[in-house]
């Protein structure tokens, strides 16, 4: 049955558009559509967006281990390098710091009136990804295989179950939250 | 219910735990992983097309990623739907130049703020795409599924954020 719903391309189109509904009502309402909300996790201040990701990281990863393990989920972990992925999310950083949003985030951020990010920022990411595009020969051909690991995720790595990366990293994880929680700002 | 929905902001735990149980959702109906920022290099590809015609469709990046609307582009036109309902049911629509932080450090003069903004996404626009992936493709989707390379790009990106950040602001 889910194979046939992944086939239909005008309901995939629709789905995309619901999922991203409610992933931009939920960025909206956590507040991560304000510049000053993440830069001021860049800074150590406010540690909203830590929270919000740690959350849904927790939640996500035991929540599409155990479909894939009903079968009703397939995992596509993405491939990287060090010269593709560090030096590439280094860029990022830089970036995200300077602009203040990040892709996700600057759409949300449009909608609500951000005349910075929707003048601004959004123009900058589409001349960004555009020089990308001109730049990619070069950059797939002697930065991108540095340090290659392909699409690894780390229950692989590790050659245990799954499981036994969750539990423990998901325990960290809640343990970051009520240390940021007891501690922070 | 309505005056949940109505609230100006949630508490980030119930933000996260939904932004996983809609990563979930992606999974199951889509069977792919929530992520942004290919669709900004397909509407690039899209524009360059406009001025440059077919011939863009031939470079190699753009034949991995062919300039048309795609599932990730619909999830970003989402978002921007489900950010205006959300901040228009909390009266949270007002058109804003120049955010406050920015401006209690440099000022109020928004185009020392927008020439900035570009700059900055010009950064993020190419980083993302080398990195091959966001804050929600790497940063969320690829450390939910354990991937290595979801975890590196997070850290890079919050490494790199922070070192930037506090140039700018001075520590």
């Amino acid at each position: 049955m889910l194979t046939t719903i992944h086939g239909n391309k005008p309901l995939q189109l629709a789905a995309g558009l619901g999922i991203g509904f409610l992933f931009g009502f939920l960025l909206q309402k956590g507040n991560v559509t304000e510049y000053d909300v993440i830069v001021g996790q860049l800074l150590f201040q406010d540690f909203t967006v830590i929270k919000i990701m740690v959350t849904a990281m927790v939640t996500g990863m035991i929540g599409v281990h155990l479909l894939r393990d009903l079968g009703l989920a397939q995992l596509h972990p993405k491939p990287g390098s060090l010269g593709m992925t560090l030096v590439g999310g280094l860029i990022f950083g830089v970036g995200f710091a300077v602009l203040g949003y990040c892709p996700g985030t600057i759409a949300a951020a449009v909608a609500q009136g951000k005349l910075d990010a929707l003048i601004g920022g959004l123009a900058g990411i589409l001349i960004g990804a555009g020089l990308y595009a001109h730049a990619f020969p070069w950059v797939s051909r002697v930065m991108l295989p540095k340090g290659d690991f392909g699409p690894l995720t780390f229950p692989e790595l590790f050659k245990v179950n799954h499981w036994r990366v969750i539990v423990p990293l998901a325990v960290v994880l809640v343990a970051l939250l009520a240390v940021l929680e007891w501690a922070g700002p | 219910m309505l005056s949940f929905l109505a609230m100006a902001e949630w508490s980030p735990y119930v933000v996260g735990l939904g932004i996983g149980l809609v990563s979930c959702a992606a999974f199951v109906l889509s069977d792919k992983p929530i992520g942004c920022s290919s669709a900004f290099a397909r509407t690039s590809g899209m524009l360059e097309e406009m001025y440059r015609g077919r011939q863009v469709r031939e470079m190699p990046y753009y034949r991995q990623f062919v300039p048309e609307i795609d599932w990730e582009w619909m999830l970003v036109l989402g978002i921007v739907l489900g950010s205006f309902t959300s901040a228009a049911l909390s009266g949270e629509l007002h058109l804003e130049w120049v955010p406050s932080r920015w401006a209690a450090a440099f000022g109020g003069n928004p185009v020392i703020r927008l020439v900035t903004a570009l700059i900055g996404g010009i950064f993020l626009g190419f980083g993302a795409r080398w990195a091959g992936g966001c804050t929600s493709g790497h940063g969320i989707s690829g450390t939910l599924q354990l991937a290595v390379s979801g975890w590196l790009a997070v850290c890079a990106f919050f490494a790199g954020g922070a070192a930037v950040a506090f140039l700018l602001y001075g520590g």
